[in-house]
């Protein structure tokens, strides 16, 4: 088939920011993918607590302490977060490798609180039903903050090497920061449910 | 950075067409050799593959179902004693579902939508690689379970309380779990991949109302996969629990429910038959519009059709329990949603016959199947609504007549659709005609084949024959239809063998087809039989639905992208006006060293609930293989 140039592509951009690349949207599309499954977590929650007589069953209300440690530092984690995806977007070296050391250790904290979350439920995964799905959620969102976790310590690894000057990284470290403001918000609805339910 | 580089850039536009093209393929080819077999992330050559191993499963899901109709032809036969049986018709049901039906759509459109929306690659081409292995080693788990005699043995949707920790010893369940994990990750990645490539990189001016039909019905599907999925693996992951570590979500003794499975199954299951119909809605409204040699009617109404079955199909799932004593009301919503899906069906069939009623018709054998599909379609959709009624299903489920009506909706609905797909984009995939003779003995004898053998299952059910009984008594009065079912399989099979040697001859010795044969109107038939490994030497530009047919002689192309490396073209989401020349990963190992570290972890997690925990870890490292930059061209930027 013959040919007729239209168009002349040459002096577009190497690599596209923002809504212009690609893994902006495949790490929505995963956002989509796994707040479906925290969605569906807090529906089978829901859907247990709506057969039993008594809710939380046979066992004490959660202690507030953990949690509530666990939901500030994420809460706060939101501020630094900001300020390194502002800094990748204006691809600042210096800062961005500082923002992502300050993002790896408050990914480190809440996990570090959240052991004790774990005990603080005053029941085991296997007394009973309240016990599996409080102990799951609470367990499918510490899965999150490790996976991001791991990916900031990379991200922050990179940084540091000859590779780390470079639009796309600037690009990753943007993706990442929108993945952890989604494990952030995930929580809250989690939070209410394990703690403020049983207490409503 | 990297000046010294940019200097050295090669243009397309320096070049002349052998050595563009010459220059395109040094970059973008897969090696010949083993290691470039494992490591490549051409979706062309991972799209063929996925399709062959889903063809495979296929056939091996076939024999099983021969395997079912010997048993059954006669009463009290045994030839499969009940526990065999019991893992047959899992393994049957299973293996159909999760490692064809879904996978082979899914297979499909990695091959297809990137040529139909003009683009070089698949967007995230590693996942796409790494999806491929984690596919083959789910089905690979199964299979060889089966072997082992650890197939399972709880029906494909392994309802609770006969697959939990009580009912079902030993590990069956658990294989089904898994395999329900490696499957559903491999449609996930697919899916994501998908929608990114439909969303950005679309050739330039192939705006929303310019997708081809395909495309557009790939794009809804896998958003339902993304929104449907994670349901099914919340609900094995939670009975894997249950098995393994003693969590009580299906234990009624402890606060849990059985019927959470039932809804949290469902709620992925029914739109489960919307993510293999809805592919071949697409197949069809593509198909239809070539040999009806006209543009298809109602393209806003089929695409508004895919939207709103996509829609509605989240809102079904209980009709599948309506013998389970749930609340009146929320039963007869249920039938007013079920009875819902026929109006977008309803508006595509219609759609379709102004098609073919308004062209020409050329009755080659992919039209043939489309007719076959038409038909056999509404019978299967009729008996869709009656047992949408709450009445009429309490009587005929769990029978043969639930058999018949759901063979005749994905295998008229789907497989039909399907095997006219092979025959038309067969030529595109391996640059060889199959044969229309042998095309047309195929369809009369699936066909005629099919409907001798399903047809009489709605009366066997009627009649009340249970599904999923091994055998029944000679006092039945099923007898005789299940022996003329049986015989009636023969033809059905006898089809399928033909379309299969007519494919395995065809690729070898078929004759050479030219780059459109069928003179069709997408962007896949503007390039050669096979594609190149780059697709298209210069980027399609588009200014219509149908570009082929709006400038027939000339293909209007852009220029200005990079020879040495792996380059295409980023388009805005609703215009698809260029926003970038973004590079596309090369070939890489990785991906399969990530699907091995994968494997290991799950399998290993059926035993013990530490595998987990040591298991990440070689993930987690071939996961930073994967992305650890490699210093090529690609990571410019």
């Amino acid at each position: 088939m013959k040919e007729r140039v239209v168009a002349d592509l040459s002096r577009l951009p190497l690599h596209g920011m923002g809504s212009a690349s690609m893994t902006w949207w495949g790490t929505l599309a995963f956002m989509l993918i796994e707040g479906t499954g925290f969605a569906l977590a807090i529906a089978v929650y829901l859907y247990l607590m709506s057969l039993a007589a008594t809710w939380p069953i046979d066992a004490p209300r959660p202690d507030l302490l953990p949690g509530t440690i666990v939901t500030v530092l994420l809460l706060v984690s939101v501020v630094p977060n900001y300020l390194v995806a502002r800094w990748a977007e204006q691809q600042n070296l210096s800062k961005v490798k500082a923002g992502l050391v300050v993002m790896s250790i408050l990914g480190i904290a809440p996990l570090i609180v959240r052991m004790f979350e774990f005990k603080a439920l005053n029941v085991s995964w296997d007394s009973n039903a309240y016990g599996s799905i409080v102990w799951t959620l609470l367990g499918l969102h510490a899965t999150h903050i490790i996976t991001d976790l791991v990916d900031t310590l990379v991200l922050a690894a990179l940084m540091f090497t000859r590779h780390g000057n470079n639009p796309r990284r600037f690009g990753d470290t943007q993706d990442n920061a929108m993945y952890w403001n989604f494990v952030v918000v995930a929580w809250l609805p989690i939070y209410f449910c394990i703690y403020w339910i049983p207490r409503l | 950075m990297n000046e010294g580089s940019r200097k050295s850039d090669l243009r397309d536009h320096d070049l002349d067409r052998p050595t563009l093209e010459a220059a395109l393929e040094q970059t973008w080819k897969t090696p010949s050799g083993l290691w470039g077999m494992l490591a490549t992330v051409d979706h062309k050559i991972i799209g063929r593959r996925y399709i062959f191993t889903a063809f495979i499963f296929l056939a091996l899901g076939g024999v099983l179902s021969i395997l079912m109709r010997i048993q059954l032809a006669q009463p009290e036969a045994r030839v499969l004693g009940p526990d065999r049986y019991n893992q047959i018709f899992t393994m049957h049901g299973a293996n159909m579902m999760f490692l064809f039906a879904v996978p082979v759509m899914e297979a499909m459109a990695v091959y297809l939508v990137p040529l139909m929306v003009g683009t070089r690659n698949i967007a995230f081409p590693r996942l796409n690689a790494f999806s491929y292995w984690m596919f083959l080693a789910g089905g690979t788990l199964l299979w060889v379970a089966f072997a082992l005699d650890m197939g399972p043995d709880v029906g494909w949707f392994a309802y609770v309380p006969l697959s939990g920790p009580q009912y079902a010893a030993g590990k069956r369940a658990d294989i089904w779990a898994q395999m329900i994990t490696f499957t559903e990750v491999s449609a996930l990645a697919v899916a994501v991949e998908i929608v990114v490539t439909v969303f950005k990189q679309r050739a330039p001016g192939m705006s929303l109302d310019r997708i081809p039909l395909f495309v557009w019905s790939m794009l809804v599907t896998s958003f339902i996969i993304i929104m449907a999925m994670p349901a099914i693996m919340i609900a094995s992951t939670c009975l894997i629990m249950d098995r393994l570590i003693g969590t009580h979500f299906f234990n009624p003794a402890e606060g849990g429910d059985v019927l959470l499975w039932q809804h949290l199954f469902w709620f992925f299951g029914h739109p489960e038959v919307y993510i293999i119909f809805l592919p071949a809605v697409g197949m069809v409204s593509t198909m239809v519009a070539t040999f009806a040699r006209r543009p298809v009617f109602g393209y806003l109404a089929l695409v508004m059709a895919l939207i709103a079955t996509a829609i509605l199909a989240f809102g079904l799932w209980v009709h599948h329990m309506f013998v389970t004593g749930l609340p009146r009301l929320g039963e007869s919503f249920f039938t007013a949603s079920s009875m819902a899906i026929a109006v977008p069906a309803g508006i595509q069939i219609f759609c379709w016959l102004a098609t073919l009623w308004d062209g020409r018709p050329v009755f080659k054998t992919p039209l043939l199947f489309v007719i076959g599909f038409i038909v056999t379609f509404v019978v299967g959709g009729l008996t869709g609504v009656m047992v949408a009624s709450v009445p009429f299903d309490t009587q005929v489920h769990d029978t043969y007549f639930v058999v018949a009506h759901f063979h005749y909706v994905l295998i008229g609905g789907a497989v039909f659709p399907l095997l006219g797909a092979v025959y038309y984009w067969f030529p595109k995939m391996t640059g060889r005609m199959m044969s229309e003779r042998l095309g047309k003995w195929a369809f009369w004898l699936i066909v005629i084949g099919f409907n001798l053998t399903f047809f009489p299952m709605h009366i066997l059910g009627l009649q009340g024959m249970p599904r999923r009984v091994y055998t029944y008594q000679p006092d039945m009065p099923w007898y005789g239809l299940n022996m003329f079912v049986s015989l009636s399989a023969i033809i059905l099979v006898a089809g399928f063998l033909v379309f299969f040697i007519d494919a395995i001859r065809s690729a070898r010795r078929g004759a050479i087809a030219p780059d459109n044969p069928w003179d069709a109107p997408t962007l896949e038939w503007s390039t050669a039989s096979p594609p190149p490994s780059f697709n298209f030497a210069r980027m399609p530009v588009v200014s219509g639905p149908n570009p082929l047919w709006e400038q027939p002689e000339i293909m209007a192309v852009a220029s200005g992208l990079r020879t040495d490396r792996r380059e295409l073209v980023v388009t805005t989401l609703t215009k698809a006006i260029p926003q970038a020349r973004e590079a596309s990963p090369r070939n890489s190992i990785w991906p399969l060293w990530t699907a091995v570290a994968t494997s290991v972890m799950l399998i290993w997690s059926i035993f013990t609930p530490w595998a987990v925990v040591w298991g990440s870890i070689p993930v987690a490292m071939a996961l930073i293989g994967w992305f650890w930059p490699k210093g090529t061209p690609e990571d410019e930027s």
